[in-house]
């Protein structure tokens, strides 16, 4: 039975008019496992979340979660998952428990389980003091936490968590993020989170789909997604510019690939501590002198900048997360 | 004695126990989802309460919506006295403006007559303003955490009209007892008669609701919300008896009027509050039973329409 993934998609698409926002997405996703969806803004993650949750009818393929057919049983879906969507939903004029009971009373939980569970979840996200406030007097970070409780009331197997920390500031998105690794380590609870912070997809996923323009470009773990880029640099400086070793670096087990630029050797190894001892000895036996040594480890910015393209997005990118964490902060003044 | 250790220790296996069982324990309340309410109505009363508790919790807001009506019957209702127009002319006689009045409004006092429209005003005017919670819920992400939910589709419109049908008949009895104190004639009041004429408020309240909360579905806009509240809400009731008697208008108007529902709603309070039905003439616009089938055919079919369509309206 565990064997069997929880949620399976083939072929997921969405067009709006001729924008095709989801481009045929295909994946799998175990049980117990957190797993990202990692792309620039506009690629696409929050419609797919809407299609996952029944809000929104996809245009072409199909997806199951725990073998329910998002589009034969959106009654059942709904009950299996939770969600916390990226803009904040609650209802200003009612307490945090208020909310929460009532999102409980749309999914027919009855009160006799609600009252205590939601006091729960109120405590599991430390707003149990805030409990019986207004929203409308709560930050932006206690709103985070406020939908992440209501997203758990209904005991969802599946939790999507769209740009959980989009606007937090670090003491609250730690606090989001040590409440993730809770979910899945105590309660098991499969969890799929969308983000654009490489560093939160890099220590909270299992698995990571980068995707762009509606298409997953790259899926696989952390790991292997550094390591598909081709392993370590090493950058050594050499005071002489001739002669030329790049043929016998290359020859040194390990190293793939070696660029020189004036006095430069830029070589990528797949170890890249054993590669260096070697290239230090190489140039000394040469006869030539070592100025500098760097050794970098491919970071998961790099495999996603080499997967996404570094265009110019990057400042327009940044432009729109500001637009839209006003837009959030405007709600959460209001 | 001999037997302490073993005993304490014991104790300390059963605490171990203990906790490990209140672990799983925890573990199990958190997981175990417990039976579920799977009407296709469950969920309703909860969507309704959360609107109607919005509502009475902000009281400014409820004062705010009876100042129009009140404004109306207190300033107009009794500066429009047609009565002393009528006997400041040399040689009319009381009785002589009494039965013009009679036979032109049903009621010898225009203020009475007005009190019975300014119902009718109030619930067109809430039912009006219910479209724009709905546009609030699109706009600030409820209706979508609503839909992500397995709540009936159905039961989140009807939750719309039922608050707004609720909080119009509340107010329209906030007006009714305002127009009393003010001295709208209760001679003609009856249990009966009054619990009929909210019967019928009822049915109109119920329709137009429908009417709104349907307009509103599809909209996150409140702008354009606003201008359909507008273009609907003025036209509906000057174009129906609320404040004159249809008979004295030109008769192209008074086709218009006999199409608005509004009008058999305000007839039919008129004719149980005020007892009109006997008066002939200006002041009836159509028999009683005739009031009731116009409005129940409304209300049912506007509710039909909006929450069969509501299926339709909320997925996208
Ligand atoms: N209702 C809609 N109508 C038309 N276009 C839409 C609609 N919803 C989304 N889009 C478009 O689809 C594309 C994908 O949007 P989506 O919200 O899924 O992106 P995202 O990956 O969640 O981005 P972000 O990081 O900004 O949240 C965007 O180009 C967006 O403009
Ligand atoms: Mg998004």
């Amino acid at each position: 039975m565990s064997q069997q993934p929880l949620v399976k998609v083939e072929g997921l698409s969405k067009s709006f008019g001729a924008l095709k926002a989801v481009d045929g997405v295909s994946f799998e996703i175990k049980e117990g496992e957190v797993f990202g969806f990692l792309g620039p803004n506009g690629a696409g993650k929050t419609t797919t979340i809407s299609m996952l949750t029944t809000l929104l009818k996809p245009s072409g393929g199909r997806a199951e979660i725990a073998g329910l057919d998002i589009h034969k049983h959106p009654n059942e879906v709904r009950r299996v998952v939770g969600v916390v969507p990226q803009e904040y939903t609650a209802d200003e004029d009612l307490t945090g428990l208020q909310n929460i009971l009532l999102c409980a009373d749309l999914y027919g939980i009855p009160r006799s389980n609600s009252r205590p569970h939601a006091m729960e979840l109120l405590k599991l996200v430390e707003l149990q003091d805030a409990a019986n406030r207004k929203v409308s007097t709560y930050s932006g970070g206690m709103r985070r936490r406020l939908e992440l409780a209501s997203g758990l009331i209904n005991y969802p197997r599946l939790l999507f968590l769209d740009e959980p920390t989009l606007g937090l500031d670090v003491q609250t998105r730690t606090a989001v993020w040590s409440y993730i690794r809770m979910l899945k380590e105590e309660y098991k609870m499969t969890l799929f989170l969308t983000t654009h912070y490489l560093e939160e997809a890099d220590s909270l996923c299992d698995r990571i789909a980068i995707v762009d323009h509606g298409h997953i470009v790259k899926i696989g773990s952390p790991d292997e997604l550094k390591a598909s880029i081709g392993g370590d640099i090493i950058v050594v400086g050499v005071a002489e510019a001739e002669p030329d070793i790049s043929e016998d670096i290359k020859n040194i087990p390990l190293v793939r690939e070696v660029k020189k630029s004036g006095r430069e050797y830029r070589i990528k190894s797949e170890v890249g501590e054993e590669s260096s001892i070697k290239v230090i000895d190489l140039v000394r036996s040469k006869g030539l002198h070592v100025t500098r040594i760097a050794l970098t480890k491919p970071s998961l910015d790099e495999a996603y900048l080499e997967f996404t393209g570094r265009s110019i997005r990057e400042e327009e990118a940044g432009k729109m997360d500001a637009f839209k964490q006003r837009v959030t902060m405007m709600r959460a003044r209001r | 004695m001999a037997d302490d250790i073993p005993a304490r220790s014991t104790a300390t296996v059963q605490e171990q126990a203990a906790e490990a069982e209140d672990e799983r324990e925890a573990e199990r309340s958190f997981r175990a989802a417990p039976k579920l309410n799977k009407s296709p109505l469950h969920g309703l009363w909860a969507l309704t309460n959360r609107d109607l508790v919005k509502w009475y919790k902000n009281p400014i807001q409820l004062i705010i919506s009876l100042v129009q009506p009140v404004v109306w019957l207190g300033l107009f209702g009794k500066a429009f006295n047609i009565g002393a127009l009528f006997s400041s002319q040399p040689g009319v006689t009381t009785a002589e403006v009494n039965a013009v009045n009679l036979a032109t409004f049903g009621t010898t006092s225009y203020f009475s007559y007005l009190g019975a429209g300014m119902l009718a005003f109030i619930i067109l005017f809430t039912a009006a303003f219910s479209g724009m919670s709905v546009v609030w819920d699109r706009r600030f992400g409820f209706t979508n955490k609503a839909l992500s939910t397995p709540v009936g589709r159905g039961a989140i419109v009807t939750s719309k009209i039922l608050q707004s049908v609720v909080r119009s008949l509340i107010q329209a009895a906030i007006v009714l007892a305002i127009a009393v104190i003010l001295g709208m004639d209760t001679a003609s009041f009856t249990v009966l008669s009054v619990a009929g004429s909210f019967v019928i408020l009822f049915l109109m309240a119920f329709g137009l609701s429908s009417l709104f909360v349907m307009l509103a579905l599809r909209s996150s806009d409140w702008q354009t919300q606003m201008a359909v509240i507008n273009l609907l809400n003025l036209p509906l009731l000057f174009a129906s008896n609320a404040m004159l008697p249809v008979k004295i208008m030109p008769g192209w108007l008074q086709s218009v009027i006999r199409f608005n529902p509004v009008s058999y709603a305000v007839d039919g309070v008129r004719q149980m509050l005020l007892g009109s039905a006997s008066a002939t003439g200006y002041a009836v616009l159509a028999p009683l039973w005739v009031d009731f089938s116009v409005l129940v055919g409304f209300a049912a079919l506007l509710g039909i329409l909006g929450i069969v369509l509501s299926w339709r309206l909320l997925s996208r």
